[in-house]
This record gives structure tokens, sequence and C-alpha cells, in this order.
């Protein structure tokens, strides 16, 4: 997919299995909402197919449309329609909705219901589109930035309200930029990165990085000088050792029996007293970092 | 974390029957219009307004319209088309203008009502807004004195009227929301309003503007204007405005299927 001269998506493949959370993760301008709309039949792809549910989201937009069920990134509604009267107003439209009022109630639009949509604040304007992508029973979900904007406790909520809708069989894909949300929620994490896929998997898979290990020491006091290299020559070639700040060091390397063991003797050595030391695994956040060079939240727009 | 299977969202997915999925667009797309106080006054209180300021004054001045027919029954038609322009025009316009632009139409497009359906129901919500027009300003005419032609004849050209100006209109009203952004259309559809509520022979007769009338009955609302004036003052249908009104209908669905955005 090409605007003008910028290429946003490019290349991707990505399929989603049946009842799974698929989560589609990257920085802002990573081309998230471009693969989505293409898969709504917002967009016509340049190049390559799209199918969903086995159907051409624009050739067979007819028959998929009361499939699927689509949460905008934003707006979406009349700025004078009362929350409840849309959300029914969608209901409307679909053969068996869900009942609207519980459907409220557990998206917790109660209260609002009668607000007119442009006085809703941004965490309600987003339960809202979350309930009129919901409401009309779909197979399948698009749902882009569910939870961008929203307090703590809505984030749970909607978090809560995924998962049960996967337990009921609706497969759900959506797009973050929050690697908590993917890593809590996802079956599969896709991320991706100027319109390309970067990385795919289960968070368990992507975060395990095979057999690396990744160690964080933290000292009570300053490491002497050289304290960096002195490690790495203690534990081999494989490892790399990064000074995090003058009191922490990361050392990812060859998951080893003995590596663990190494730094806590190197420690002794060394007269160092370990604050702590933990060995865990990478995050996903690792994962990105690794992969493009750049942090996640520090995402340039380029779509 | 506990992943409980409730069934309550169990897969049933489905649209409604094309019918009732059209008539609830409708409904929300009128009651939305008549709840919102901008388009109430273009719809409802300006006509009533021009209707009884110009029979009052009118009268007061012995106006001469160039015609023998009492002043209210030929304003009272007037009025009905301005209304029946203002709600298929400007309102028309102003309203689809901010669909793009909140995302309406976007969202209104994932869900199971198609493209025609959406059509469809503007259009009938366009009807439920005129009925209400009719009733009131009607209503105002009667207890002005209007005495419209009786019979079938009437009604049948007046429903032609209404059809043949509602197409025209609205087709340039969406060309006018389908090319500017929300507040030029806003604008446009108000000043657009304004120059034929003056110079558009639709309240006033082509007789009353001289020579100009000539021009005057080639623009749609002063096609629609005779349309319905000659509905009500002689019951029969005016040919060859409601020709000029599809003339004008084709012209506004032809350019905005070429030009019209949906977001």
């Amino acid at each position: 997919m090409t605007y003008g001269d910028k290429t946003a998506v490019d290349g991707l493949t990505l399929s989603v299995a049946e009842g799974s959370i698929t989560a589609v993760l990257g920085p802002n301008g990573a081309g998230k909402t471009t693969t989505l709309e293409t898969c709504e039949g917002y967009r016509r792809p340049q190049q390559g197919t799209v199918r969903v549910l086995g159907l051409d989201p624009i050739a067979d937009r007819k028959q998929l449309l009361p499939r699927i069920g689509v949460m905008l990134q934003g707006q979406g509604a009349w700025s004078g329609v009362r929350a409840m009267e849309m959300l029914k107003h969608i209901a409307r439209l679909h053969a068996h909705p869900l009942d609207v009022d519980s459907l409220a109630e557990r998206l917790g639009l109660g209260e609002c219901g009668r607000t007119p949509y442009r006085r809703l604040s941004g965490g309600q304007q987003q339960r809202l589109g979350l309930a009129m992508a919901l409401v009309g029973r779909p197979e399948l979900v698009f749902v882009d930035e569910p939870t961008a904007g929203m307090d703590p406790q809505g984030r749970r909520t909607t978090w809560e309200l995924l998962r049960e809708l996967r337990a009921d069989g609706v497969t759900v894909v959506l797009t973050t930029h929050y690697l908590e949300e993917a890593e809590e929620l996802a079956d599969q994490v896709h991320i991706i990165d100027r319109g390309r896929m970067i990385a795919s998997g289960s968070p368990l898979e992507l975060t395990r990085g095979g057999a690396t290990a990744t160690v964080r020491l933290v000292v009570t006091k300053p490491f002497p000088p050289g304290a960096r290299e002195s490690l790495r020559a203690a534990l081999g070639e494989d490892t790399e050792v990064t000074l995090l700040d003058e009191r922490s060091m990361r050392v990812t390397g060859k998951a080893d029996p003995t590596t663990l063991a190494k730094v806590s003797r190197w420690c002794e050595e060394n007269d160092v007293l370990p604050e702590s030391l933990t060995l865990g695994r990478r995050s996903l956040e690792d994962v990105f970092l690794d992969l493009t060079g750049g942090l996640l939240t520090e995402g340039v727009e380029h779509v | 974390m506990s992943e409980v299977a409730t069934g309550t969202f169990t897969p049933k997915p489905g649209g409604a029957p094309i019918t009732r999925q059209v008539v609830a667009q409708a409904l929300m797309e009128a009651k939305l219009m008549l709840r919102n106080g901008e388009q109430l006054l273009l719809a409802v209180v300006i006509p009533v307004m021009v209707l009884i300021g110009g029979v009052t004054a009118g009268n007061a001045i012995e106006l001469d319209l160039g015609t023998d027919r009492a002043l209210v029954d030929i304003l009272t038609p007037g009025v009905l088309a301005l209304a029946i322009m203002s709600t298929s025009f400007t309102s028309l316009a102003i309203a689809t203008g901010f669909e793009r632009r909140y995302g309406v139409i976007k969202r209104l497009g994932a869900s199971p009502l198609p493209r025609t359906g959406l059509l469809a129901g503007k259009v009938l919500a366009l009807g439920c807004v005129q009925l209400v027009q009719l009733f009131i300003i009607g209503g105002v005419g009667q207890i002005l004195g209007w005495t419209p032609a009786a019979g079938f004849g009437t009604v049948l050209a007046f429903f032609l009227a209404i059809a043949a100006g509602t197409l025209a209109f609205a087709s340039l009203g969406l060309f006018v929301a389908g090319v500017l952004r929300a507040e030029a259309t806003l604008a446009a559809a108000n000043l657009i309003y304004l120059l034929l509520l003056a110079g558009g022979a639709v309240v006033l007769p082509l007789t009353a503007y001289g020579a100009y009338g000539d021009v005057a009955r080639w623009l749609p609302s002063g096609a629609l204007g005779e349309a319905v004036r000659t509905a009500f003052l002689d019951g029969v249908p005016a040919w060859r405005d409601l020709g000029v009104l599809l003339i004008w209908a084709l012209l506004g669905s032809t350019l905005t299927a070429r030009t019209f955005k949906w977001e």
C-alpha cells in the first residue's frame, strides 16, 4: 500500500487463526491501521491478496460486512447523537444484535447513555466504539488501538472483555503500540515496522529468544573502572555486557548453567556487592529494541 | 487470568432485512435533523417567518405580483417550495459534510447497511422532515386563509414536484458536501440558499421578476417554485418545470457520482 510516494505497507504476509487474539504491534506510523483497513475493505491493495473469512474485502464486501465488527480509531458517530442512541442504531442494522443495555453496562457506558457523543470523554468514546464493533455478534472483530486514551481500569475491563470474546469463539485482531497489551492478551503477535513484518510468534516464542539469556545485575555502589571488560572476559566471547548506568549492567548471551554462577563469582572477586541479580526472559520491549534498534514508543510518523 | 466462556458473545452475525435497515437509518437522520437547532431554524422557523411576514406585509402595502390570485395562495406554495429546497439541499449538504468529517459515513461503511441503503435512508429522512414541514407550513397557511386547489390532481402534481425537487436539490447538495470540507460546505450551502431565496423565484412567482423571470425559471429554485405553485393554484403538474428539475437532478447525480468521496 502506498500513499503518494510513501510506502505504508509493503509485502506483509500474515494470517490469523480462528478463535484467537492476534496483535499487530508496531510504533505509530508502522502501517497497522493501513493493514487493518485493507482487511476491512476500506482500501484496495495495490498488490497481493487479502482474504478475510475466505472473502475478498472489496469484491465480497456485502457478504463480509455483516460478519465482521470494526472498531475505528476514534470518531465514527454524529456529534449530537446520544451514546445509547448510537449503539441502538448500529444494533438495528444487524439481524441478531446483543442486548444493548447489558453490553453498555459491561463497558461502563450506563452513566453516559444520554450524553451527546461530542461530550463523551476520550475513554467513553473508545468504549462506545468497541460496543458498536461487538453489538452485531460478529465472528471476527478488528479493533484499532482499543485502549488508547483509556485509564488503567478501562484498559483492564477492555482486556477482560476481549478475552471473553475469544472464549466465546470470536476471533480478535487488534493493533496496539502497547507492548504490555500484546504480551497480556495475544496468542500471536506480529511486530511490524515501516510497513514490514519484522517478527511473528506467540509472546513466549518471541521473548524466549532461543538460547539467549538475559541477566540483570544491580550493585550497591558504582562499578569499579573496567568492570564491563573484566566481566565480559570472565564470561567469554559469546556474551555481551551492557552498562545500563553506573550501578547496573545487562548481560545477554548464550544460556549456560554456569552463567549465573560466573557472574556471582565475578562479583566476589571484584568485591562488588550485588543488590539484585536476576535471570530473566526478554520482554517484548527487548525484542523490539533488538529488531529495530529503536524504541517502540518513539516511533516516527512515516505513513 | 480467568477466561470464562459465557456464551454472551457467541457469534451470530447477519444484517437486518434491508428495509428495516433503511427505515432505521431514515428515522435516525430525521430525528437528528429535527433536533438540531440550526437545522430546525432552516427547515421550519425561517419558512414560517417568510410566510407570515410576506402575507402580512404584502397585504399591507398591496403588493402586486402581476396576477389576480390572493397573495396567500401564491406565497404558501412558494414557501413550501422554499422548505423543500432548504431540507433537500442545505440541510442535507451540511449534515453529510459533517458526517464525512466525523467519520460517520466511514463507520456506517463497516456496518451491514450498504451505500445504496444509506442513500435511500437519506432520501426517506428528507421525506419525513418534509412531511413535518408540510403540516406546519400548510397549517399556518390555512390560518392565513390559504385555499389550495382541491382534488386528486393537486395531490399528484404536488407529489411530483416534491419528488423532482428533492432529487434535483439532494443530488446538488451531495455534490457540494462531497467536494468541499465540512466548514466550506456549511458556508456554501447557506450562501446558495440565501441567494436562491432572494433571487431564485422560489417564494415569489416568475411574474414578479419581470424579464429576469425567463432566466429564473431555468434555475432549480424557480422550476420547483413554479411546479409547487401550479400544483396548488391550478391542480395540474407543471411538466416543463418538472423537466427542468429532472435535468438538474441528472446533472447533480452525474457530478456527485464522479466526485463524491465517502470519507
